[in-house]
């Protein structure tokens, strides 16, 4: 791994076993018993949702994955935050890592806008000490000043992503992950974390950005990779990529 | 209430030993922030259950020494009342059993969920999964604690009182306690993620072991040819050290011992267990 690289995926494979395929009961395991020795001795993995994938994000760098549902996007950046295991390769990864939440992951409907931003700080990695410090801010952020002592299931979605987004704005990562959750917020919300991540790119934050919007990636990023059934097919500069997505796309 | 558990874990990390580690170099600071890192997150995840378990409940706090009063009651009509069991101070009796099954059981039947119930947060982030656990068995000890103050009402009811080796005995029995029903509480949240059976499971064989555990009846009830069933169980020696301080009967070492022993090794299994499957946890949820 060259020294200014944030994360560094070396010829990664990532398959998931048969059983997270097949039912988990113990009826189906008893009813089927052949069929789950046989695949037991098979070893023969069942899905593979990245195969034999290199690349490098250099640090500071906006690094975009695009591809169609299912093509190994969540699993590239569940290996990056550290929950996936590869099953061949390496991922190697520096610094301190924030994953931007999915919408309503680490928070509680039960507790209030301001219980859940501790709850969410602290299991990103801030001590409650930074996050108390940090409150006024985090709260100004999300502008949600009037519901944040008021259970979270009374929020919209769009409210709850901008708790999401206000507190990974102030976690200070090292390598910030964004999986897609923008797109909920309003307009005017979106153009505030764009700018955010603008903000994040001149502290030389690395980003990965997960997303759809190809609109935001051209904006955005600075590189950019397409993903197709867990294998690379275009890497390099965003418009490039996009024009080959895109591309794809229009194929049936 | 938060705030007292958080006063609590202070203490429990206290100031000076951040002072006496921070003094020795970067790889120490390291360690620093990270005790720091796990106290919060202990914190945090103990004060989140607090607050949701009673939320939105008019008797809040009471429903926690109230539900194992209330099944106290019940067993004592069934076998003082109608069945007519010959044992002094039965309620009394009963209670000092069943206040810790309870702990236990709760624990164990709500480890189903431990894991399964953070689903999206185990997708996500990277954190020592345990710490779930940890975090609702903590919980449950709280409420436990709560409840040994009602043991001492009735104590005083029946003219016992607490004596000193409570000091050594009782924090001993409690981390014996702690360590078997981690222990448990880590293979069943552990396994329910690959056998939702598990739920099912558990439900039936806690409702098994409780009537074979003395929690309601004396040891010299269980017939000579069955006295072996205490040994086996983990939580039978258990029960009877606890009863015997509440009750202010000597504790037999033999069964101090043995309690200690299996809850040791049922922590080691539970922790072993839970560690050779942990990476794969983000997959299977």
């Amino acid at each position: 791994m060259s020294s200014d690289a944030a994360v560094h995926f070396h010829e990664v494979t990532k398959c998931y076993s048969s059983s997270r395929i097949t039912s988990r009961s113990m009826k189906d395991v008893i009813l089927h018993l052949p069929r789950h020795i046989a695949a037991l001795s098979r070893k023969k993995p069942a899905f593979c949702a990245l195969d034999d994938v290199s690349f490098e994000v250099r640090r500071g760098e906006c690094f975009g994955i695009i591809g169609r549902n299912g093509s190994g996007k969540s699993t590239a950046l569940g290996l990056i935050a550290g929950v996936l295991r590869p099953s061949r390769g390496a991922v190697e990864t520096q610094g301190k890592i924030a994953p931007l939440l999915e919408l309503g992951a680490g928070f509680h409907p039960e507790l209030s806008g301001r219980d859940n931003i501790v709850l969410n700080g602290i299991l990103l990695g801030l001590t409650r000490e930074l996050i108390l410090k940090h409150m006024a801010q985090i709260i100004a952020f999300s502008e949600l000043e009037s519901f944040i002592d008021q259970p979270l299931r009374t929020f919209s979605t769009g409210m709850m992503a901008r708790l999401g987004f206000s507190v990974a704005a102030h976690l200070n990562p090292d390598i910030l992950l964004v999986d897609e959750v923008l797109a909920v917020g309003d307009e005017a919300f979106q153009e505030k974390c764009l700018k955010k991540m603008a903000e994040f790119r001149t502290a030389k934050v690395t980003m990965i950005f997960v997303t759809h919007n190809l609109k935001d990636l051209e904006r955005i990023c600075d590189r950019a990779t397409l993903l197709d059934a867990g294998r690379i097919v275009e890497i390099g500069n965003p418009q490039d990529v996009v024009r080959e997505y895109r591309k794809r796309l229009a194929q049936p | 209430m938060a705030d007292i558990i958080r006063r609590i874990l202070d203490g429990l990390v206290s100031r000076q030993d951040f002072a006496s580690i921070i003094a020795t170099g970067p790889e120490q600071v390291v360690r620093r922030s990270q005790i720091i890192y796990y106290r919060d997150l202990i914190w945090v995840l103990v004060a989140k259950e607090l607050k949701l378990r009673y939320k939105n409940t008019v008797l809040g706090y009471v429903w926690s020494v109230l539900n194992p009063l209330v099944f106290a009651m019940v067993f004592f009509v069934m076998f003082k009342v109608i069945m007519r069991l010959s044992v002094e101070n039965y309620a009394l009796f009963l209670i000092t059993g069943l206040f810790p099954w309870q702990w236990f059981s709760n624990s164990v039947t709500a480890s189903n969920n431990f894991f399964l119930g953070n689903s999206s947060l185990i997708k996500r982030v990277k954190f020592p999964r345990y710490f779930l656990v940890l975090a609702g068995v903590l919980n449950d000890l709280i409420h436990f604690a709560l409840s040994i103050l009602v043991i001492v009402i009735f104590m005083l009811v029946y003219h016992k009182h607490p004596s000193l080796s409570w000091v050594l005995l009782l924090p001993f029995l409690v981390v014996v306690q702690f360590l078997l029903t981690m222990g448990i509480a880590l293979m069943v949240s552990t396994c329910n993620l690959f056998f939702r059976d598990m739920e099912r499971l558990t439900g039936i064989l806690v409702m098994i072991w409780f009537y074979v555990t003395p929690v309601l009846f004396p040891l010299n009830m269980i017939p000579p040819r069955f006295q072996w069933t205490i040994f086996a169980n983990p939580m039978g020696s258990l029960v009877i050290c606890w009863r015997s301080l509440f009750l202010g009967v000597p504790l037999s070492p033999f069964h101090l011992a043995q309690a200690a022993a299996w809850a040791a090794l049922i922590f080691v299994t539970g922790f072993g267990i839970y560690r050779s499957l942990e990476w794969r946890f983000a997959e299977i949820v």
